[in-house]
Formats: structure tokens, C-alpha cells, sequence
């Protein structure tokens, strides 16, 4: 135990202003702060779903979740449940075999709800395309989408920057 | 290179009365292909099991221009530690597209034969499981995408339809259905558990959910577009698939990689196996409450990926290796940079290793939890870490000894327990050592190109590659069509084979320890779907 105290103040805090170019996402959270205090009681809670990634995102929404970026600091969780979920981040192109779990996730959740497509394959499909028999769709073709982040993957910043987008909209 | 043709299993099979041709049209000769007549098959396959051979993987295709009836041919690819890969091939019939099953030979093929039957309509006879596979119930009955006379662009009718999972009639015994959406951020698949009490008696898997037509959709695609799809296979294994692909290509038209460009290819593939090793360390760890271990290690791995960002201009390393080298040649600076913190990063692990030994409440959930025995894994063929913590130990870079690996010495870390604890073990070995080659190569990293002229091969030629990725071995076989696009691609991720091991685990487990043998195990899903 006492190693791992001593480990843990030699490391200290490492969570930092993000995007070091110009704290862009602290401002953005400063101001998003009121807005999650009063719209999701100072919480907001996100469903993460794999619609047919390449696991590629995954990671980085991991990314966005250690202690450099820790994406929790805003008030925003990762949820096991669509139930009591106010978001849907969604990944990747919309496998065929996915599209029904999707959507079955989708109307799982208390309207309104909010839905991210993270990443180029959400988006479009990146490189596995559209004119694919094992994919549905991008994201927007199967539910309706508020905000895209792009990127292959998007970064941890860029996803803390999509899902603050998201609430401010 | 140019390597001596291997004869030794055509003089073998040759033994058991397996007629055997050579393709000339395959390469490398050192992994050769040899064409046999179809009532050979399962005897070819069981002279493979008598010489103590690993099966690679069991595929499909239909013929290409240097195939006068374009007919349909079934494959499988074998291993021998000291013999190295050969592969077999025959053609099937034209009206009865059957083949006979190889899985009492080869429990792993059973999966691999289901993938042939749903993609290209072959019925595979004698098989011990004739279920669909990755075409799951809402496909039409007659869709087989990888035949030529399927669009690759096909809008399928909606079907219905029911898997038959395994059901138990016993009288307390309950199922747990979990997935596809899992609880936590990863990837879908559907977890089947039939329990008793607390105890899992049988956990049954069903994948497919993130198929992409990845095999189709490579069709068409010139190598140099083909290895940003054929990376993007399974995002944590980015490395390993874009090198088996690049290879598999380099090997079909006789290319020579530059020998900096292996040794910048040696340095990516093992700095992916440190991130991947650490970053699940944390997450086994966190799957037992010990939390300090997760932040600690993701910490580490962040650390990597920005330098990875900085030098090569992705965090994950994707598109950093392509056909004939790799993209970015870092300079000195960046050397210095990668040498000093792969350095820090084995030193700081190793510090947290002696905390995560030292930690009774962890230790006490990872010792003796679901054990694979050495007979099991050797069965089955585990590959990677997996097979490694159970006493099996294939590894590509001592059998293959592609460059740069036949210049380093390889530590292949060598566990018999076969539980969690074990696996784990041999992930922390795996980092030091991972660490030990990567400062090798930079202090001996050779000047010149780090790409050599690429060139694709005439219509016809096929090339196999094996790449010992941080999940184990992948195994690449394309053809390439005309123009330089490539015709047919098939490639096996380690986790089509290691998701068996993970059933075989489970049983017995307490169902809250099955997570902490997923993550230990950490095997693919997109891989496994393709
Ligand atoms: S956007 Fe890129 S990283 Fe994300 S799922 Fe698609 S291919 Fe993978």
C-alpha cells in the first residue's frame, strides 16, 4: 500500500488543459459547465456503442477517459445502460449484422436523446465504403444524428470537443 | 529474398500416398503451395496432425486468370516450427462444391469451414457443426458474398430466422445471454453462458456482428489502397495486419524490403505490442477492482501514443507501414526520442510490476482462474500470449525469421499454468522484452531507403505471408487480378483461433470472473469478423 501511495504523489495530477493549442476545450468546458449543471443535473451520462468499428476508436475514447484528458472532469460518464443514458456515441460503419442492436439501443433511451457518430466510418464509412453489402449504412442513414466527429480515429480531444458540441447544441 | 523452395512437407505427404503438384504461381517458395486431389483432402490433413503440424487456416476461393475452368478451390495452411509454413490447395468439384470436414483433425477449422459455407455456398460434409457463422439469420438463405456472381454493393432481402445456441435441458441449469451491445466500451458479440449456481458450466460465443465484407471489399484495390483497409482489420493491431499484408505482397512480386524499412517495421510492430500489453494489463487489473494499476498504465500507454503522433503522425500507428517499406523515416532526433522513452516506459512497468506482484487482493483473483492445459492449447493451436501462458509457442519470429527478426534474438516467454495470473505473466515478459529488441534495433538501425519501388505482380501470382502480431500469428494469402488490383484476399486474425481457448477457460469460472479472463485473453472481434 505504501508503494502505491508513494507512486501515486511522485506521479501527481497529470490531467491537463486540453488541446494545447489555445485551451480551446477548457473554455469550451467552462462554458458548457452551466449547461450540464442545469440540463443534465450535473451529470451527463453516454452509451458508447460499437456499431461495426474497427475497435480503432475504442481506444481513444479509452484515451479520453485516463488521467491526461479525464473526460469525467466535465461531468461526463460512460453508462452500462441506454436506460438512463442522455447520449449515444456511436462507432463505426453500421454493420448489417448491427443495425438492428442499434437500433433496438436507440429506442432504448429517454427522449430526447443525444446521438454523436464518432469517427470517418460513422461518418461515411470510411474506408470500408458504402457500396458494401456488410454495411448498412453510416450512422445517420439508420438513426438520426446531432453531431459527427471525424477522423480515423478522432483523437481524445477531438471526441471531448464533439460531445461538448453536442450539449451546447 | 529468394528463398529455397521447401519440399518438406510435399515429401511427406508424399509418404502418406498425397499425390502433391507445386504452384509456380505462388510464393515465397519457402511457404509453397501445393495442389492435391480433392479425395486427398482429409488424409492431407490428417498426415498434418501425424507430423505434430499447427493449423493456420482453412479458406476458400474461386480461381483466377492462371485457372483455365475458374473453378472453386478450398486451401489450408499449415505450420511446423522447424519446417515453416506450406499450404494446400485443391479444386473443387464443378456441380458438388463439397468438401469433407478436416475438424476431428483440427477442432479450429470447424469455424474457418463454417466461414467457406456461408461465403461461398460450399457444403462442407462429416462436419460436427453445420450453423452459420458470420451470416447471420436475417441473410437470405442463397447469399454468398464471395462469389463472383455476387455485387459486392448487394442490398439483401431480410430473412428470419433463430440461431440455435447450445441449450441445456438439466434441471438448474440457467442461461445468461449477454451482447451483442456489451457493458463497457467495446466491441458487440453475443456471450451465450449456460450456469449453474455461480459456476459456468459452457459459455458459447457468436460473432459476425461487425463483419465488414473486408475480403470482398478489397477486390478491385491496388496494394497501395488495399493496406489502408487491410490496417484497419482490428484498430489495435494495425501494425501486424498492414505488415502481413505488405508482405504477403512483397512476397508475390518479388520484392526486397529495405533493410531500414524491416528494421522501422520491427520497431512499430513491438512498440504496438508494449502499448496493446500494457494498456490491458491496466484493464485486467481494473477488472478486479484495482483501479491504480488501469490509470497508471494508461497513463503509459498515452505517453506512447502521443510520441507515436509526433513521429510517425498517428497515435495508433495506422498507414505507418506501407507496400515495399514504411511511410515516415524518423530522424535522429526522433530515434533518440523513441530510444529513451522505451526505455523509461520498461523501467516504470517493471517498478509497477512489483506492485501489481506484491498486491494480495489482485493476486488472489488472477492466480488459478480459468486455466487452459498445455494438451488444450496445443489442440486447439492458441497463438500468441495465449498459447505462450499455456505451453504452446509458436511465434513468427523464430519460425519465419522475416526481417529484421532474423538478426535479433527473440525471448519467447515460456508459461505452462495456463490460468490468468499466467497470462499475464507473459504479458509483462513480453514488454521487457519488446523493449530489449526495439532498443536493439534503434542503436543498430542501418541508413538508406525505407522504401523500395513497388511494382505489383503480372495476374495470377499469389503470395502468404505470417506475421507475428502482438496477438499472435497472422496469416495473409491474396491473389493479385489485373491492372495490379488485387483479386482475392484472406486473412486470419490470432483471435479466430484464440476465441476457442477462452471458452475452454471459462468453464468452471464463477460468471463476475468471466471479464477478467475476457481481458486477459483480449481477443478481436473486428479481426474475427472481418
Ligand atoms: S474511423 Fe478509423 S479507427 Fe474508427 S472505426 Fe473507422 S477505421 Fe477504425
Amino acid at each position: 500500500m505504501i508503494r502505491i501511495l508513494r507512486q501515486l504523489t511522485k506521479i501527481g495530477s497529470i490531467t491537463e488543459p486540453l488541446a494545447e493549442a489555445n485551451n480551446e476545450i477548457e473554455q469550451l468546458g467552462k462554458q458548457l459547465d452551466p449547461v450540464i449543471r442545469k440540463r443534465f443535473a450535473g451529470s451527463l451520462a453516454i452509451r458508447a456503442v460499437d456499431a461495426g468499428s474497427c475497435n480503432g476508436c475504442e481506444l481513444e475514447i479509452h484515451a479520453a477517459n485516463n488521467a491526461y484528458y479525464d473526460i469525467e472532469r466535465f461531468g461526463i460518464h460512460f453508462t452500462a445502460s441506454p436506460r438512463f443514458a442522455d447520449m449515444l456515441l456511436v462507432t463505426g460503419p453500421v454493420a448489417r449484422n448491427m443495425e438492428t442492436a442499434l437500433k433496438m439501443t436507440f429506442d432504448a433511451m429517454p427522449q430526447p436523446a443525444l446521438v454523436v457518430a464518432m469517427g470517418d466510418c460513422a461518418a461515411n464509412c470510411g474506408v470500408f465504403g458504402k457500396d458494401n453489402y456488410a454495411i448498412a449504412g453510416a450512422v445517420s442513414d439508420i438513426i438520426p444524428v446531432d453531431v459527427i466527429i471525424h477522423g480515423c480515429p478522432p483523437t481524445p480531444t477531438d471526441i471531448i470537443q464533439g460531445i461538448l458540441q453536442a450539449i451546447g447544441k | 529474398m529468394r528463398h529455397l523452395a521447401n519440399t518438406w512437407f510435399a515429401e511427406k505427404l508424399g509418404d502418406h500416398g498425397v499425390y502433391t503438384q507445386y504452384l509456380e504461381d505462388h510464393h515465397p517458395a519457402h511457404m509453397p503451395c501445393l495442389e492435391i486431389r480433392i479425395l486427398d483432402w482429409e488424409q492431407a490433413a490428417k498426415t498434418a496432425r501425424l507430423l505434430d503440424m499447427r493449423l493456420v487456416a482453412v479458406w476458400a476461393t474461386e480461381g483466377g486468370c492462371h485457372e483455365q475452368d475458374e473453378g472453386m478451390y478450398a486451401y489450408m495452411a499449415y505450420a511446423h516450427p522447424e519446417h515453416r509454413h506450406a499450404m494446400v490447395r485443391t479444386l473443387l468439384g464443378k456441380t458438388k462444391r463439397e468438401i469433407s470436414s478436416i475438424a476431428k483433425h483440427y477442432i479450429a477449422a470447424s469455424r474457418m469451414e463454417r466461414h467457406m459455407q456461408d461465403m461461398f455456398g460450399i457444403t462442407v460434409t462429416n462436419t460436427p457443426d453445420q450453423r452459420r457463422w458470420l451470416k447471420h439469420e436475417h441473410w437470405p438463405e442463397d447469399a454468398h458474398p464471395l462469389l463472383r456472381s455476387f455485387a459486392h454493393d448487394t442490398r439483401m432481402e431480410k430473412a428470419c430466422g433463430e440461431y440455435p445456441y447450445l441449450h441445456s435441458g438439466s434441471e438448474g441449469v440457467y442461461e445468461i445471454p449477454v451482447g451483442p451491445v456489451h457493458a463497457g466500451i467495446i466491441e458487440p458479440g453475443q456471450f451465450r453462458f449456460l450456469a449453474v449456481g455461480e459456476q459456468i458450466l459452457n459459455m458459447e460465443t457468436r460473432f459476425g456482428f461487425v463483419h465488414k465484407g473486408i475480403e470482398k471489399a478489397m477486390k478491385g484495390r491496388t496494394a497501395e489502397q488495399g493496406i489502408k483497409l487491410a490496417g484497419r482489420t482490428s484498430g489495435d493491431s494495425t501494425v501486424g495486419h498492414a505488415w502481413a499484408f505488405a508482405q504477403a505482397c512483397e512476397y508475390a512480386a518479388n520484392t526486397d524490403v529495405p533493410a531500414r524499412a524491416s528494421y522501422l517495421r520491427g520497431i512499430l510492430c513491438e512498440r504496438e505490442r508494449m502499448a496493446n500489453h500494457i494498456g490491458d494489463v491496466g484493464a485486467i487489473c481494473n477488472d478486479a477492482a484495482f483501479a491504480f494499476m488501469l490509470v497508471q498504465m494508461h497513463r503509459l500507454r498515452e505517453d506512447m501514443a502521443r510520441l507515436h503522433a509526433d513521429i510517425f503522425g498517428h497515435r495508433l500507428l495506422m498507414d505507418a507501414i506501407v507496400v515495399g517499406g514504411v511511410a515516415v523515416d524518423p530522424d535522429a532526433e526522433a530515434c533518440r526520442a523513441l530510444l529513451e522513452q522505451t526505455r523509461t516506459i520498461a523501467a516504470e512497468v517493471e517498478h509497477l510490476r512489483t506492485i501489481y506482484a506484491d498486491n494480495p487482493s489482485i493476486q488472489e483473483r488472477v492466480i488459478g482462474s480459468g486455466p487452459v492445459s498445455i494438451d488444450d492449447a496445443k489442440d486447439i493451436g492458441l497463438l500468441g500470449y495465449v498459447g505462450r501462458a499455456s505451453g504452446n509457442y509458436p511465434d513468427e519470429r523464430i519460425e519465419e525469421a522475416y526481417p529484421p527478426y532474423d538478426n535479433l534474438d527473440v525471448n519467447v516467454a515460456q508459461g505452462k499454468l495456463g490460468d490468468v495470473s499466467t497470462r499475464v505473466w507473459v504479458r509483462f515478459e513480453e514488454i521487457a522484452d519488446s523493449a530489449r529488441m526495439i532498443i536493439h534495433l534503434l542503436e543498430n538501425l542501418p541508413k538508406g531507403d525505407i522504401q523500395a519501388d513497388w511494382q505489383a505482380p503480372e495476374a495470377g501470382i499469389s503470395g502468404f505471408s505470417a506475421i507475428e502480431s502482438w496477438r499472435g500469428e497472422i496469416a495473409c494469402w491474396l491473389r493479385f487480378g489485373e491492372a495490379g488490383a488485387i483479386d482475392r484476399y484472406f486473412v486470419r486474425d490470432p483471435s479466430a483461433i484464440n476465441w476457442l481457448g477462452l471458452e475452454l477457460a471459462v468453464r468452471e469460472v464463477p460468471v463476475p470472473d468471466f471479464p477478467l479472463n475476457n481481458k486477459s485473453f483480449n481477443c478481436s472481434y473486428s479481426g474475427n469478423d472481418i
